[in-house]
Protein backbone atom coordinates (compact mmCIF):
# COMPACT_ATOMS: atom_id res chain seq x y z
CA UNK A 1 0.00 0.00 0.00
CA UNK A 2 1.42 3.43 -0.71
CA UNK A 3 1.76 6.36 1.85
CA UNK A 4 -0.86 8.16 0.09
CA UNK A 5 -3.63 5.46 -0.13
CA UNK A 6 -3.60 5.59 4.14
CA UNK A 7 -4.10 9.28 4.43
CA UNK A 8 -7.05 11.12 5.41
CA UNK A 9 -8.28 12.87 2.40
CA UNK A 10 -9.17 16.53 3.63
CA UNK A 11 -12.85 16.39 2.71
CA UNK A 12 -13.33 12.93 5.42
CA UNK A 13 -11.10 14.50 7.74
CA UNK A 14 -13.46 17.41 8.16
CA UNK A 15 -16.64 14.88 8.35
CA UNK A 16 -14.66 12.50 10.65
CA UNK A 17 -13.14 15.10 13.40
CA UNK A 18 -15.97 16.36 15.84
CA UNK A 19 -15.37 19.99 16.74
CA UNK A 20 -13.03 20.68 19.39
CA UNK A 21 -14.85 22.69 21.77
CA UNK A 22 -13.24 26.40 22.63
CA UNK A 23 -12.06 25.35 26.41
CA UNK A 24 -12.39 28.61 27.50
CA UNK A 25 -16.51 28.56 27.10
CA UNK A 26 -16.97 25.81 28.66
CA UNK A 27 -17.88 25.92 32.66
CA UNK A 28 -16.24 24.99 35.46
CA UNK A 29 -17.81 21.92 37.62
CA UNK A 30 -16.39 22.53 40.26
CA UNK A 31 -15.14 26.16 42.02
CA UNK A 32 -12.97 26.28 45.16
CA UNK A 33 -11.76 29.72 46.80
CA UNK A 34 -9.64 29.76 49.49
CA UNK A 35 -10.25 26.33 51.12
CA UNK A 36 -8.67 26.06 54.25
CA UNK A 37 -8.93 23.47 57.49
CA UNK A 38 -5.90 23.16 59.76
CA UNK A 39 -5.29 21.11 62.58
CA UNK A 40 -2.49 23.21 63.80
CA UNK A 41 0.21 25.17 62.38
CA UNK A 42 0.94 24.30 58.50
CA UNK A 43 -1.10 21.03 59.32
CA UNK A 44 -3.78 20.50 57.04
CA UNK A 45 -4.84 22.60 54.04
CA UNK A 46 -4.90 26.76 53.30
CA UNK A 47 -5.61 28.90 50.67
CA UNK A 48 -6.48 26.57 48.54
CA UNK A 49 -7.84 28.01 44.96
CA UNK A 50 -8.98 26.78 41.94
CA UNK A 51 -11.28 25.61 39.23
CA UNK A 52 -11.84 22.53 37.78
CA UNK A 53 -13.51 21.62 34.09
CA UNK A 54 -15.67 19.11 32.83
CA UNK A 55 -13.48 15.69 32.00
CA UNK A 56 -10.37 17.55 33.56
CA UNK A 57 -8.26 15.07 35.57
CA UNK A 58 -6.41 17.31 39.01
CA UNK A 59 -3.58 15.50 40.42
CA UNK A 60 -2.65 16.08 43.80
CA UNK A 61 0.51 15.14 44.83
CA UNK A 62 2.73 15.42 47.76
CA UNK A 63 4.43 13.73 50.65
CA UNK A 64 2.93 12.20 53.85
CA UNK A 65 1.49 15.05 55.91
CA UNK A 66 1.29 17.42 53.61
CA UNK A 67 -2.51 17.71 53.49
CA UNK A 68 -3.29 15.84 50.93
CA UNK A 69 -5.97 14.04 52.20
CA UNK A 70 -7.55 16.80 54.23
CA UNK A 71 -7.75 18.74 50.57
CA UNK A 72 -9.80 15.90 49.73
CA UNK A 73 -12.20 15.45 52.34
CA UNK A 74 -12.99 19.13 52.65
CA UNK A 75 -13.33 19.18 48.91
CA UNK A 76 -15.43 15.94 48.41
CA UNK A 77 -18.07 17.49 51.49
CA UNK A 78 -16.75 14.64 54.28
CA UNK A 79 -15.83 17.68 56.41
CA UNK A 80 -16.36 21.39 56.69
CA UNK A 81 -13.42 23.68 56.31
CA UNK A 82 -12.82 26.54 58.75
CA UNK A 83 -12.90 29.07 55.77
CA UNK A 84 -13.38 29.20 52.02
CA UNK A 85 -16.19 27.96 49.52
CA UNK A 86 -16.28 24.44 47.54
CA UNK A 87 -19.23 25.06 44.74
CA UNK A 88 -20.20 22.74 42.19
CA UNK A 89 -21.89 23.41 38.86
CA UNK A 90 -25.30 21.46 38.78
CA UNK A 91 -26.44 19.54 35.83
CA UNK A 92 -29.13 22.27 35.44
CA UNK A 93 -26.11 24.66 35.35
CA UNK A 94 -26.66 26.56 38.12
CA UNK A 95 -24.24 26.47 41.45
CA UNK A 96 -24.38 24.50 44.53
CA UNK A 97 -22.28 25.87 47.63
CA UNK A 98 -21.69 22.70 48.95
CA UNK A 99 -21.50 23.81 52.76
CA UNK A 100 -23.93 26.21 52.39
CA UNK A 101 -26.66 23.17 50.99
CA UNK A 102 -28.52 20.90 53.65
CA UNK A 103 -27.22 17.45 54.52
CA UNK A 104 -30.22 15.99 52.71
CA UNK A 105 -28.71 17.44 49.66
CA UNK A 106 -25.34 16.72 49.86
CA UNK A 107 -25.78 13.22 50.75
CA UNK A 108 -28.01 13.03 47.37
CA UNK A 109 -25.43 14.20 45.15
CA UNK A 110 -22.80 11.73 47.09
CA UNK A 111 -25.10 9.03 46.28
CA UNK A 112 -25.42 10.16 42.74
CA UNK A 113 -23.54 12.47 41.10
CA UNK A 114 -20.16 12.30 43.04
CA UNK A 115 -18.35 9.32 43.65
CA UNK A 116 -15.34 8.49 45.97
CA UNK A 117 -12.89 5.19 45.63
CA UNK A 118 -11.38 5.16 49.06
CA UNK A 119 -7.51 3.64 49.32
CA UNK A 120 -8.71 0.97 51.48
CA UNK A 121 -11.58 -1.16 49.30
CA UNK A 122 -13.34 -2.46 52.85
CA UNK A 123 -13.80 1.39 53.56
CA UNK A 124 -15.80 1.70 50.07
CA UNK A 125 -17.71 -1.55 49.81
CA UNK A 126 -20.03 -3.39 52.11
CA UNK A 127 -18.62 -6.31 52.79
CA UNK A 128 -21.67 -8.27 54.12
CA UNK A 129 -23.39 -8.24 51.07
CA UNK A 130 -22.40 -9.69 47.56
CA UNK A 131 -21.06 -8.11 44.34
CA UNK A 132 -23.80 -7.68 42.87
CA UNK A 133 -25.66 -6.00 45.87
CA UNK A 134 -22.58 -3.52 46.03
CA UNK A 135 -23.40 -2.23 42.36
CA UNK A 136 -26.47 -1.84 42.57
CA UNK A 137 -26.91 0.17 45.75
CA UNK A 138 -26.82 3.39 44.18
CA UNK A 139 -29.39 2.54 41.74
CA UNK A 140 -31.68 1.25 44.28
CA UNK A 141 -30.64 4.88 45.92
CA UNK A 142 -31.97 6.46 42.33
CA UNK A 143 -35.51 4.39 42.38
CA UNK A 144 -34.31 1.11 40.76
CA UNK A 145 -36.22 -1.31 41.86
CA UNK A 146 -36.27 -4.05 39.09
CA UNK A 147 -34.38 -7.23 39.95
CA UNK A 148 -33.64 -8.08 36.42
CA UNK A 149 -32.38 -5.08 35.64
CA UNK A 150 -30.21 -4.02 38.60
CA UNK A 151 -28.91 -7.67 37.76
CA UNK A 152 -27.99 -6.72 34.44
CA UNK A 153 -26.11 -3.51 35.32
CA UNK A 154 -24.34 -5.62 38.04
CA UNK A 155 -22.69 -8.19 35.24
CA UNK A 156 -22.23 -5.34 33.14
CA UNK A 157 -20.45 -3.29 35.41
CA UNK A 158 -18.51 -6.60 36.55
CA UNK A 159 -17.12 -6.83 32.93
CA UNK A 160 -16.68 -3.58 32.96
CA UNK A 161 -13.93 -3.58 35.32
CA UNK A 162 -12.71 -6.76 34.30
CA UNK A 163 -14.13 -9.30 36.96
CA UNK A 164 -15.89 -12.35 35.94
CA UNK A 165 -19.58 -11.69 35.94
CA UNK A 166 -19.75 -15.30 37.44
CA UNK A 167 -18.92 -13.67 40.55
CA UNK A 168 -22.02 -11.75 40.82
CA UNK A 169 -23.07 -13.10 43.91
CA UNK A 170 -19.95 -13.59 45.70
CA UNK A 171 -18.98 -11.24 48.82
CA UNK A 172 -16.05 -8.85 48.85
CA UNK A 173 -13.98 -10.90 50.64
CA UNK A 174 -13.77 -13.34 48.87
CA UNK A 175 -12.22 -11.38 46.03
CA UNK A 176 -8.32 -9.95 45.67
CA UNK A 177 -7.28 -6.57 47.10
CA UNK A 178 -7.08 -5.68 43.42
CA UNK A 179 -10.56 -7.11 42.30
CA UNK A 180 -12.36 -5.11 45.62
CA UNK A 181 -10.62 -1.86 44.29
CA UNK A 182 -11.97 -2.74 40.74
CA UNK A 183 -15.63 -3.67 42.38
CA UNK A 184 -15.23 -0.12 44.32
CA UNK A 185 -14.86 1.79 41.37
CA UNK A 186 -17.99 0.00 39.47
CA UNK A 187 -19.82 0.70 42.86
CA UNK A 188 -19.01 4.56 42.10
CA UNK A 189 -19.57 4.89 38.42
CA UNK A 190 -22.80 2.56 38.07
CA UNK A 191 -24.95 5.96 38.46
CA UNK A 192 -22.85 7.69 35.66
CA UNK A 193 -21.41 10.33 38.33
CA UNK A 194 -19.52 13.69 36.74
CA UNK A 195 -17.33 14.04 39.53
CA UNK A 196 -15.34 11.53 40.77
CA UNK A 197 -12.46 11.50 43.75
CA UNK A 198 -9.69 9.44 44.47
CA UNK A 199 -7.50 8.80 47.28
CA UNK A 200 -4.35 6.74 46.04
CA UNK A 201 -6.42 4.66 44.49
CA UNK A 202 -3.29 1.99 43.82
CA UNK A 203 -1.80 2.15 47.21
CA UNK A 204 -2.10 -0.98 48.75
CA UNK A 205 -1.69 -2.75 45.87
CA UNK A 206 1.19 -5.15 43.78
CA UNK A 207 2.63 -3.49 40.92
CA UNK A 208 1.04 -5.90 38.19
CA UNK A 209 -2.05 -5.11 39.82
CA UNK A 210 -1.50 -1.41 40.24
CA UNK A 211 -0.71 -1.67 35.93
CA UNK A 212 -4.07 -2.90 35.51
CA UNK A 213 -6.06 -0.86 37.27
CA UNK A 214 -4.15 2.43 36.05
CA UNK A 215 -5.00 1.31 32.47
CA UNK A 216 -8.70 0.74 33.63
CA UNK A 217 -9.35 4.17 35.26
CA UNK A 218 -7.53 5.79 33.06
CA UNK A 219 -9.93 4.36 29.71
CA UNK A 220 -13.18 4.93 32.40
CA UNK A 221 -12.52 8.57 32.97
CA UNK A 222 -11.96 8.90 28.86
CA UNK A 223 -15.06 6.89 28.17
CA UNK A 224 -17.29 8.61 30.69
CA UNK A 225 -15.02 12.26 30.37
CA UNK A 226 -15.76 11.96 33.91
CA UNK A 227 -13.92 14.72 35.94
CA UNK A 228 -11.57 13.59 38.54
CA UNK A 229 -9.50 14.48 41.96
CA UNK A 230 -6.96 12.85 42.55
CA UNK A 231 -4.69 12.06 45.70
CA UNK A 232 -1.43 10.26 45.14
CA UNK A 233 2.29 9.81 46.37
CA UNK A 234 3.25 8.40 43.45
CA UNK A 235 4.23 10.38 40.32
CA UNK A 236 4.20 7.75 37.74
CA UNK A 237 0.52 7.38 38.50
CA UNK A 238 0.07 10.99 38.71
CA UNK A 239 1.94 11.52 35.19
CA UNK A 240 -0.42 8.45 33.61
CA UNK A 241 -3.97 9.41 34.62
CA UNK A 242 -3.63 13.35 35.29
CA UNK A 243 -4.41 16.28 33.06
CA UNK A 244 -2.74 18.64 35.99
CA UNK A 245 -1.57 18.79 39.05
CA UNK A 246 -1.00 20.40 42.33
CA UNK A 247 1.84 19.57 44.59
CA UNK A 248 0.95 20.33 48.69
CA UNK A 249 3.59 20.65 51.23
CA UNK A 250 2.95 21.58 54.55
CA UNK A 251 -0.53 22.65 54.19
CA UNK A 252 0.28 24.70 50.66
CA UNK A 253 0.03 24.56 47.15
CA UNK A 254 3.93 25.16 46.03
CA UNK A 255 3.36 25.15 42.42
CA UNK A 256 0.28 23.93 39.75
CA UNK A 257 -0.03 23.35 35.69
CA UNK A 258 0.00 20.85 33.38
CA UNK A 259 1.22 17.58 34.44
CA UNK A 260 3.66 16.63 32.53
CA UNK A 261 5.38 20.28 32.59
CA UNK A 262 5.17 20.17 36.46
CA UNK A 263 7.20 16.66 36.05
CA UNK A 264 9.44 17.60 33.46
CA UNK A 265 10.49 21.17 34.21
CA UNK A 266 9.10 21.68 37.71
CA UNK A 267 9.53 25.51 39.18
CA UNK A 268 9.67 24.99 42.91
CA UNK A 269 12.57 24.05 45.03
CA UNK A 270 10.01 21.69 46.71
CA UNK A 271 8.84 20.04 43.33
CA UNK A 272 12.39 19.74 41.89
CA UNK A 273 13.17 17.48 45.13
CA UNK A 274 10.10 15.45 44.56
CA UNK A 275 11.13 14.64 41.06
CA UNK A 276 14.53 14.05 41.38
CA UNK A 277 14.53 11.57 44.43
CA UNK A 278 12.34 9.33 42.19
CA UNK A 279 14.53 6.00 41.07
CA UNK A 280 14.97 5.48 37.51
CA UNK A 281 14.38 2.14 36.41
CA UNK B 1 1.02 29.82 2.80
CA UNK B 2 -0.50 31.15 6.13
CA UNK B 3 1.88 31.76 9.49
CA UNK B 4 1.22 29.39 11.94
CA UNK B 5 3.80 29.62 14.38
CA UNK B 6 5.05 33.01 15.83
CA UNK B 7 8.18 33.07 18.79
CA UNK B 8 9.14 36.00 19.92
CA UNK B 9 11.75 36.67 22.31
CA UNK B 10 11.37 33.59 23.70
CA UNK B 11 13.80 32.71 26.85
CA UNK B 12 14.35 29.32 28.99
CA UNK B 13 16.64 29.43 31.97
CA UNK B 14 16.63 26.47 33.99
CA UNK B 15 16.87 27.07 37.82
CA UNK B 16 18.13 24.04 39.99
CA UNK B 17 17.84 24.53 43.31
CA UNK B 18 18.16 21.07 44.89
CA UNK B 19 22.03 21.78 42.94
CA UNK B 20 22.95 25.22 44.76
CA UNK B 21 20.51 26.91 42.73
CA UNK B 22 22.53 27.03 39.84
CA UNK B 23 21.07 28.51 36.73
CA UNK B 24 21.45 27.36 32.66
CA UNK B 25 21.04 30.01 30.59
CA UNK B 26 19.40 27.39 27.65
CA UNK B 27 17.74 29.57 25.04
CA UNK B 28 17.43 33.35 24.96
CA UNK B 29 15.91 35.55 22.59
CA UNK B 30 14.55 33.23 20.05
CA UNK B 31 12.66 34.50 17.27
CA UNK B 32 11.16 32.91 14.46
CA UNK B 33 8.24 32.59 12.30
CA UNK B 34 6.43 29.19 10.98
CA UNK B 35 4.39 28.64 7.44
CA UNK B 36 2.23 26.41 6.93
CA UNK B 37 3.59 23.81 4.39
CA UNK B 38 7.16 24.85 5.46
CA UNK B 39 9.88 22.77 7.34
CA UNK B 40 12.26 24.63 9.99
CA UNK B 41 15.54 22.80 10.98
CA UNK B 42 17.11 23.56 14.17
CA UNK B 43 21.37 23.44 13.93
CA UNK B 44 23.49 23.63 16.63
CA UNK B 45 25.98 21.58 19.09
CA UNK B 46 24.89 19.11 21.14
CA UNK B 47 23.55 21.20 24.43
CA UNK B 48 22.52 24.35 22.37
CA UNK B 49 19.19 24.15 23.31
CA UNK B 50 17.81 22.26 20.48
CA UNK B 51 15.25 19.75 22.27
CA UNK B 52 14.83 22.62 25.10
CA UNK B 53 13.06 24.61 22.29
CA UNK B 54 10.68 21.89 20.66
CA UNK B 55 9.65 20.74 24.58
CA UNK B 56 8.59 24.80 25.22
CA UNK B 57 6.47 24.98 22.06
CA UNK B 58 4.70 21.68 22.78
CA UNK B 59 4.49 23.22 26.76
CA UNK B 60 6.55 20.46 27.75
CA UNK B 61 8.67 23.04 29.76
CA UNK B 62 7.68 26.53 30.86
CA UNK B 63 9.26 29.40 29.09
CA UNK B 64 11.46 32.08 31.09
CA UNK B 65 10.48 34.95 28.80
CA UNK B 66 8.84 35.64 25.37
CA UNK B 67 6.04 34.95 23.68
CA UNK B 68 4.90 31.43 21.61
CA UNK B 69 1.66 32.09 19.54
CA UNK B 70 0.06 28.91 17.73
CA UNK B 71 -2.81 29.16 15.45
CA UNK B 72 -4.90 27.12 17.24
CA UNK B 73 -8.77 26.18 15.82
CA UNK B 74 -8.89 29.20 13.44
CA UNK B 75 -7.42 31.82 16.08
CA UNK B 76 -4.52 32.37 17.98
CA UNK B 77 -3.17 30.68 20.69
CA UNK B 78 -0.51 32.21 23.63
CA UNK B 79 1.22 29.31 25.09
CA UNK B 80 3.18 30.52 27.73
CA UNK B 81 1.09 30.93 30.15
CA UNK B 82 -2.12 29.66 29.39
CA UNK B 83 -4.05 26.73 31.03
CA UNK B 84 -3.50 23.48 30.97
CA UNK B 85 -6.89 22.38 29.42
CA UNK B 86 -5.82 25.02 26.18
CA UNK B 87 -2.19 23.66 26.00
CA UNK B 88 -4.24 20.68 26.08
CA UNK B 89 -6.49 21.26 23.12
CA UNK B 90 -3.75 22.67 21.16
CA UNK B 91 -1.88 18.77 21.33
CA UNK B 92 -5.10 17.02 20.52
CA UNK B 93 -5.77 19.01 17.42
CA UNK B 94 -2.65 20.96 16.31
CA UNK B 95 0.46 20.46 17.64
CA UNK B 96 2.01 16.76 17.36
CA UNK B 97 5.30 15.53 18.65
CA UNK B 98 6.84 13.05 17.26
CA UNK B 99 10.38 11.68 18.68
CA UNK B 100 12.37 8.32 19.39
CA UNK B 101 11.26 7.63 22.77
CA UNK B 102 8.09 6.07 23.62
CA UNK B 103 6.72 5.83 27.37
CA UNK B 104 5.02 2.33 27.60
CA UNK B 105 2.24 2.01 29.01
CA UNK B 106 1.75 -1.51 30.35
CA UNK B 107 -1.15 -3.43 29.13
CA UNK B 108 -1.74 -1.11 26.09
CA UNK B 109 -1.19 -3.06 23.04
CA UNK B 110 0.97 -1.01 20.05
CA UNK B 111 -1.81 -0.93 18.00
CA UNK B 112 -3.95 0.89 20.88
CA UNK B 113 -0.86 3.45 21.28
CA UNK B 114 -0.65 4.54 17.00
CA UNK B 115 -4.64 4.57 17.68
CA UNK B 116 -5.08 6.96 20.79
CA UNK B 117 -4.29 10.20 19.17
CA UNK B 118 -7.01 9.70 16.09
CA UNK B 119 -9.98 8.67 19.20
CA UNK B 120 -9.00 11.37 21.26
CA UNK B 121 -9.78 13.52 18.12
CA UNK B 122 -13.00 11.83 17.58
CA UNK B 123 -12.05 9.90 14.33
CA UNK B 124 -14.07 6.80 13.73
CA UNK B 125 -12.18 4.11 15.67
CA UNK B 126 -12.92 1.74 12.80
CA UNK B 127 -10.75 4.25 10.53
CA UNK B 128 -8.46 5.29 12.83
CA UNK B 129 -7.85 1.10 13.38
CA UNK B 130 -7.17 1.08 9.17
CA UNK B 131 -4.97 3.73 9.33
CA UNK B 132 -2.88 2.63 12.26
CA UNK B 133 -2.49 -0.46 10.83
CA UNK B 134 -1.77 0.64 7.46
CA UNK B 135 1.36 2.72 9.17
CA UNK B 136 2.27 -0.33 11.59
CA UNK B 137 2.80 -2.07 8.29
CA UNK B 138 4.59 0.41 6.49
CA UNK B 139 7.23 0.88 9.38
CA UNK B 140 8.04 -2.79 9.14
CA UNK B 141 6.40 -3.77 12.19
CA UNK B 142 5.08 -7.42 12.03
CA UNK B 143 1.55 -7.79 12.52
CA UNK B 144 1.86 -10.48 15.20
CA UNK B 145 3.11 -8.06 17.72
CA UNK B 146 0.24 -5.59 17.18
CA UNK B 147 -1.99 -6.88 19.79
CA UNK B 148 1.28 -6.48 22.22
CA UNK B 149 2.17 -3.70 24.65
CA UNK B 150 5.21 -2.43 23.18
CA UNK B 151 7.28 -3.15 27.05
CA UNK B 152 8.98 -5.97 25.33
CA UNK B 153 10.29 -4.82 21.89
CA UNK B 154 13.26 -3.68 21.04
CA UNK B 155 14.42 -0.46 20.65
CA UNK B 156 13.92 0.05 17.11
CA UNK B 157 10.36 -1.56 17.48
CA UNK B 158 9.38 0.81 19.95
CA UNK B 159 11.01 3.57 17.93
CA UNK B 160 8.61 3.02 14.86
CA UNK B 161 5.49 2.78 17.11
CA UNK B 162 6.30 6.13 18.44
CA UNK B 163 6.22 7.30 14.60
CA UNK B 164 3.41 5.69 13.58
CA UNK B 165 1.28 7.32 16.65
CA UNK B 166 3.07 10.67 16.01
CA UNK B 167 1.89 10.49 12.19
CA UNK B 168 -1.18 9.10 12.87
CA UNK B 169 -3.38 12.21 12.58
CA UNK B 170 -2.70 15.38 10.13
CA UNK B 171 -1.09 17.62 12.63
CA UNK B 172 -0.89 21.20 11.17
CA UNK B 173 1.85 21.81 13.51
CA UNK B 174 4.68 18.82 13.54
CA UNK B 175 7.76 19.00 16.44
CA UNK B 176 10.16 16.20 15.05
CA UNK B 177 12.83 15.37 17.69
CA UNK B 178 15.12 13.35 15.72
CA UNK B 179 12.61 10.62 14.34
CA UNK B 180 15.25 9.31 12.08
CA UNK B 181 18.10 8.59 14.54
CA UNK B 182 19.47 5.02 14.41
CA UNK B 183 16.75 3.96 11.88
CA UNK B 184 18.04 1.56 9.01
CA UNK B 185 18.11 3.13 5.61
CA UNK B 186 14.55 1.44 4.80
CA UNK B 187 12.74 2.79 7.71
CA UNK B 188 14.34 5.91 7.67
CA UNK B 189 13.46 6.39 3.92
CA UNK B 190 9.66 5.95 4.89
CA UNK B 191 9.79 8.69 8.15
CA UNK B 192 10.80 10.77 5.14
CA UNK B 193 8.56 9.96 2.74
CA UNK B 194 5.89 10.20 5.84
CA UNK B 195 7.39 14.04 6.50
CA UNK B 196 7.04 14.54 2.67
CA UNK B 197 3.82 13.79 2.29
CA UNK B 198 2.51 15.80 5.65
CA UNK B 199 4.21 18.69 3.98
CA UNK B 200 2.82 18.67 0.69
CA UNK B 201 -0.63 18.59 2.54
CA UNK B 202 0.32 21.68 4.47
CA UNK B 203 1.48 20.82 7.52
CA UNK B 204 4.66 22.87 9.14
CA UNK B 205 7.08 21.45 11.30
CA UNK B 206 10.17 21.94 13.09
CA UNK B 207 12.64 19.35 13.25
CA UNK B 208 15.96 18.07 15.04
CA UNK B 209 17.93 15.74 11.91
CA UNK B 210 21.40 14.62 12.78
CA UNK B 211 21.61 12.80 9.62
CA UNK B 212 22.93 15.25 7.12
CA UNK B 213 20.41 13.41 3.84
CA UNK B 214 17.84 13.71 5.74
CA UNK B 215 18.30 17.30 6.58
CA UNK B 216 18.77 17.99 2.91
CA UNK B 217 15.14 15.60 2.02
CA UNK B 218 13.79 18.23 4.37
CA UNK B 219 14.71 21.35 4.87
CA UNK B 220 13.15 24.75 3.76
CA UNK B 221 14.99 26.53 6.34
CA UNK B 222 17.64 26.49 9.04
CA UNK B 223 17.65 27.89 12.67
CA UNK B 224 20.94 28.31 14.04
CA UNK B 225 21.33 28.18 17.67
CA UNK B 226 23.49 28.57 20.56
CA UNK B 227 26.09 30.74 18.87
CA UNK B 228 27.42 31.37 22.50
CA UNK B 229 28.11 28.10 24.20
CA UNK B 230 25.72 28.52 27.49
CA UNK B 231 26.60 25.92 29.55
CA UNK B 232 27.87 22.03 28.92
CA UNK B 233 25.74 19.68 29.36
CA UNK B 234 26.62 16.89 31.77
CA UNK B 235 24.14 14.25 31.94
CA UNK B 236 21.38 13.26 29.50
CA UNK B 237 18.84 14.15 31.96
CA UNK B 238 18.39 16.54 34.28
CA UNK B 239 15.13 15.13 35.82
CA UNK B 240 13.24 11.72 34.94
CA UNK B 241 12.15 13.10 31.78
CA UNK B 242 10.18 11.40 29.21
CA UNK B 243 9.33 12.44 25.31
CA UNK B 244 6.10 10.80 24.78
CA UNK B 245 3.46 12.75 26.52
CA UNK B 246 0.47 10.79 26.23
Amino acid sequence: MTLSAISFSPETAARQFLPVSDPDDSMPILSVRDLTRLYGPEKGCQNVSFDLYPGEVLGIVGESGSGKSTLLAALSGRFAPSGGTVRYCQTSGEWLDIYATSEARRRQLFRTEWGFVEQNPRDGLRMGVSAGANIGERLMAQGARHYGDLRAAGLQWLSHVEIDPARLDDFPRAFSGGMQQRLQIARNLVSSPRLLFMDEPTGGLDVSVQARLLDLLRGLTREFSLSVILVTHDLAVARLLADRLMVMRRSRVVESGLADQILDDPQHPYTQLLVSSILQT
Amino acid sequence: MPSVLHVSNLGKTFTLHQQNGVTLPVLSEINFQLEAGECLILRGRSGAGKSTLLRALYGNYLPTDGSIRVRHAGAWLEMVGAPPRSILAARRSTLGYVSQFLRVIPRVSALDVVTEPALARGVDPEKARRRARSLLDNLNIPERLWRLSPSTFSGGERQRVNIARGFMVDWPIFLLDEPTASLDAANRGIVLELIAHAKKRGAAMIGIFHDEAACEAVADRYLEMGAQPAYQKTGETKYACGTNFQ
